[in-house]
């Protein structure tokens, strides 16, 4: 039942094959086995989700279910969710009970999703490896000794182990698509603002965008569909009205162009991750894309750029955490307000989150203003025009997600450089705020590699159904880690 | 060697929305402590801004009434900074691109000139909330109630040049967003706020001396006395061979001296930024358009409708448009008495703000309603009763002895017209002053005068002093 995909459970839900209660307990029990070792949950909300499937039974019975109902996923911990621990996977909120649903949340839930639990992440979504978390990391299905990725590494490995059917995510720099790649699962980041970002825990407000991790495209578009749309609690969502995803990515192909930048298949990328890579582009060939070259002029300068823009923005929307009304307050007693503030920070962020807060506030410091934060809002300018460029000439932009497959724990933690080096493919397109999925496209040392397409804005129908199609004729989707099978 | 000084305002307006500039909450004061705070203002995880609309329309009303220019397009920034009082450790104001700049107001002063005063901006932003250090023994309390309101925060150009100026330039200010109904002005509850930068330079010097900024300066009084006293130390300091520091400095009314503000008060690198959270803020001609047909008479047109249509000086025109209000009542009593404009003036200038002055009573709430005012004056026009006891009756009927006609009635207040009885007293008063008359007739003009005014003091100020007047001089053959 566990490898099953959603629309596969959605039929099998409405065929009243399995109930609601059945799933869930099927996969609270998947959770209880594995978790221990994976450690992909940060809170599993068990009593809630068979509360909630009873409910979801009662309405397939009743008829006025939606495709949705019944059925369970995860939600990364940075969505707040009413009277559940909502933790951002940092010591500053470990006491921290959400008052409230995100917008997400909240319309998941309408449509009949059952939550099973809170994913575990890096700490505040900053990491590339799910190191940073203060619950600990958590292992790759695939080799226990690998890490998942991150930010959304949680979400990611329990995809990829079968322990919940499909998890939401945040993409900042790549915190969707680089663990899905690393994983063997698949990820969308939508156009920035597609998705509402109300009541999703802020890390760099102008690049953040929630998206899914699934198994496959056409359960990213089922998903996103009852996700995505204008919400008046978030000024910067679309007002733009949501497609039929999940019907779109079943409608008959069209030609496609797609367009290949060769910088990234340069000394960068792993040999063998290039091959596969390759070959995965062939696969579109003979579906009947054609294949062009193109160039991305700046796109060198993406994660300078991203280094600078995100950890600014990250340090003010990390003000609030101050220990006065919410969230991690020292047990010693603080002589001043300085020292009070200190105390609650210093202890309750980790090394990570410290190290941006430190580099966002000297990048906005009068006198390196213009050189650093300015300076970057340029070059995102330009990267963004190297897309818009792109895009007059190919439907999708396609390349790797990720330099590499799955890195040992502990193996980049003492190097930052090397760690930011990770989301080289990915920025790009948070920097332009384009949608972007990776696709599972082959195995490198019996680990998965990832495609990434990137789509012009609103372009995610189409881009979901190209993987929906890719999905149809390769089953790297299909593959499941051997202990999890 | 004399000194100049030179002032610029920044004026912190509570825009009068019904719910804050981001948040649905309410903006009623007086609630109790953070009960009018919704997630937003508290700065939760996860929470997002949304900008109030009214908020616009009032920073673009109050645009057009000092011939700014409204940007197209302006952004909102983040102040970052740490206090308890600021929920999200940042403020969201407008710093590169404010929504209103480059306007000026005239101010007229008490000497008759006018001051033309230039508007460099006016941003939109929001307040934080409150710190109480009292009333909790070691410990302060925080009422996030007014944090998240919205704020006009309105620059003056260093265009004023003494106390007074500064003074007459903040009423300006305070009546026009009052006429323009964008903020309450009520300056006790914090809603119409002020920081003065002060400089002194010698006359004649073309250079800007080194200024400091006042704080804590929430009454007209206030501002004065606070300049003054600032003036007053600066010069002090710079004759003495000290240089002014730049910095922060707080008024202390009660000690009458302004200290500067301990340095952990004062932020000095607030790592301005756009907040991504808020799209920029776009103003159309359509929108301007809208706001300006909800433009009111503005108080420079009603002072100039005053002087030439009630043929009113220029100090009483300006004092009865201060306050819409006022004005609306002041032109209601003129609509409803035969008495003339300039009568009319004199009494609401006087008697009325005086009683209201007197017992603390707002305008709207006055017990001498501006018919019942025009009644009494329509009583001195029509001679019933002289406007002495005018001055009688308006007081019982603001202490509530009940009408006009009711208090002349009871109190048998009705003037003396009877040429009769005004004959009879007059030829007493002859009678009695022997002496007087004899200096009148010998020429001394005055002397009739006192006459008069003995025979009022005879009639208990009821006789018609204009009858008395003739009677005498008939009499006494002049």
């Amino acid at each position: 039942m566990h490898t099953r995909t959603l629309a596969q459970l959605s039929a099998d839900l409405r065929a009243r094959r399995v109930s609601a209660t059945e799933l869930t307990k099927h996969f609270l029990d998947r959770i209880a086995r594995h978790d221990a070792t994976l450690n992909a949950f940060i809170t599993v909300t068990s009593e809630q989700a068979l509360a909630a499937a009873a409910a979801a039974d009662k309405r397939l019975g009743r008829g006025d279910a939606t495709p949705l109902t019944g059925l369970p996923i995860a939600h990364k911990d940075i969505f707040c969710t009413a009277g559940v621990k909502t933790s951002c996977a940092s010591k500053m909120l470990d006491n921290f009970v959400a008052p409230y649903d995100a917008t997400i949340v909240e319309r998941l839930q309408n449509a009949g999703v059952v939550m099973l639990g809170k994913t575990n992440m890096d700490e505040f979504a900053m990491g590339s490896s799910n190191e940073t978390s203060f619950y600990g990391p958590v292992k790759n299905p695939w080799d226990h000794a690998l890490v998942p990725g991150g930010s959304s590494g949680g979400s990611a490995a329990a995809v990829a182990a079968r322990i919940a059917p499909a998890a939401t995510g945040t993409d900042t720099g790549g915190s969707i698509r680089q663990p899905a790649a690393l994983t063997g699962i698949t990820g969308i980041k939508p156009t920035y603002g597609r998705v509402s970002r109300y009541g999703m825990i802020a890390f760099a407000s102008s690049l953040d965008q929630a998206g899914v991790l699934t198994q496959t495209a056409e359960d990213a578009a089922l998903l996103l569909e009852a996700m995505a749309g204008f919400d008046e609690r978030d000024s910067t969502s679309l007002d733009d009205a949501v497609p039929n995803y999940s019907k779109l990515v079943n409608e008959p192909w069209e030609r496609v162009t797609i367009g290949v930048p060769e910088s990234f298949f340069d000394a960068g990328l792993e040999a063998d991750n290039a091959k596969a890579l390759r070959v995965a582009l062939k696969e579109l060939e003979k579906l009947g894309a054609t294949l062009k070259p193109i160039e991305l002029p700046h796109i060198h300068l993406s994660v300078p750029a991203y280094y600078v823009v995100a950890p600014a923005e990250a340090s003010s929307n990390l003000s609030r955490f101050d220990g006065v009304r919410f969230g991690y307050r020292s047990a010693a007693k603080a002589d001043d307000l300085l020292s009070f503030y200190m105390r609650n920070r210093g202890e309750g962020f980790g090394p990570e989150v410290k190290r941006r807060i430190l580099t966002g506030a000297y990048v906005l410091s009068a006198g390196y203003f213009d050189a650093y934060y300015l300076q970057a809002q340029k070059v995102r300018k330009l990267v963004s025009d190297d897309f818009t460029r792109a895009f007059r000439e190919v439907d999708f932009v396609a390349g790797p997600t990720t330099p590499a497959p799955a890195f040992g724990l502990g193996q980049k933690t003492g190097d930052p450089i090397q760690m930011y080096l990770n989301d080289i493919y990915t920025i790009g397109a948070n920097l332009a705020g384009l949608p972007a999925m990776s696709l599972p496209c082959g195995v490198v040392r019996g680990l998965p590699v990832g495609l990434q397409l990137v789509a012009p804005p609103l372009h995610e129908a189409q881009l979901l159904k190209t993987g929906h199609y890719f999905q149809r004729v390769t089953d790297w989707h299909q593959r499941v880690p051997a202990n999890y099978a | 060697m004399t000194w100049e000084t030179v002032i610029g305002l920044e004026i912190h307006a509570q825009l009068a929305t019904a719910s804050k500039i981001f948040s649905g909450a309410s903006t009623k004061y007086g609630a109790a402590p953070n009960t009018q705070a919704s997630l937003v203002d508290l700065g939760y995880p996860g929470v997002l801004p949304v900008l109030n609309g009214d908020a616009v329309r009032m920073a673009v009303k109050f645009g057009l009434a000092t011939h700014c220019k409204i940007a197209q397009r302006s952004i909102f920034a983040r102040k970052n900074y740490f206090y308890p009082d600021l929920p999200k450790g940042y403020q969201i104001s407008q710093y590169e691109l404010p929504i209103v700049h480059g306007g000026h107001v005239d101010v007229q002063l008490p000497d008759g000139s006018t001051r033309h005063v230039n508007i460099v901006r006016a941003h939109l932003e929001e307040d934080a909330g409150k710190s109480l250090h009292e009333d909790f023994a070691g410990m302060s309390g925080i009422d996030l109630n007014r944090a998240g309101t919205g704020l006009l925060e309105i620059v003056s150009a260093p265009d004023m040049r003494s106390a007074q100026e500064a003074g007459a330039y903040m009423r300006k200010i305070h009546a026009l967003v009052r006429y323009l109904e964008i903020c309450d002005g009520n300056l006790q509850e914090g809603s119409f706020r002020c920081d003065a930068n002060v400089s002194v330079r010698r006359v004649g010097d073309t250079k800007l001396g080194t200024r400091t900024e006042l704080k804590n300066l929430n009454s007209f009084r206030f501002v004065e006395k606070a300049i003054e006293i600032e003036r007053d130390r600066q010069i002090e300091l710079i004759e003495g061979g000290g240089k002014v520091t730049q910095e922060t400095r707080l008024f202390d009314p009660d000690r009458e001296e302004t200290r500067p503000m301990r340095s952990k008060e004062e932020a000095n690198d607030y790592r301005y930024f756009p907040d991504p959270d808020l799209l920029p803020i776009a103003v159309d001609d359509a929108l301007i358009e809208r706001v300006r047909a909800t433009l009111p008479e503005l108080p420079d047109a009603k002072r100039e409708r005053f002087t030439n249509a009630y043929s009113l000086s220029a100090y009483d025109a300006d004092v009865l448009t201060v306050d819409k209000r006022l004005a609306d009542y002041f032109e209601a009593v003129v609509k409803a008495t035969k008495a003339a404009p300039k009568i009319a003036a004199h009494w609401v200038m006087g008697e009325l703000t005086g009683a209201l002055n007197r017992t603390n009573v707002d305008i709207d709430a006055s017990r001498v309603s501006a018919a019942t005012l025009a009644a009494l004056l329509d009583k001195i026009e029509a001679g019933t009763i002289s406007g002495k006891i005018a001055k009688e009756v308006f007081e019982a009927v603001w202490n509530g002895e009940g009408s006009v006609d009711a208090v002349i009635e009871k109190r048998g207040l009705v003037q003396i017209s009877d040429t009769g009885a005004i004959d009879k007293l007059v030829a007493e008063v002859i009678a009695a002053n022997a002496a007087q008359v004899e200096q009148f007739r010998a020429g001394k003009q005055q002397v009739l005068g006192f006459l008069v005014g003995q025979v009022m003091k005879m009639s208990k100020g009821k006789a018609n002093p204009q009858q008395v007047n003739e009677a005498l001089r008939k009499q006494l053959g002049a």
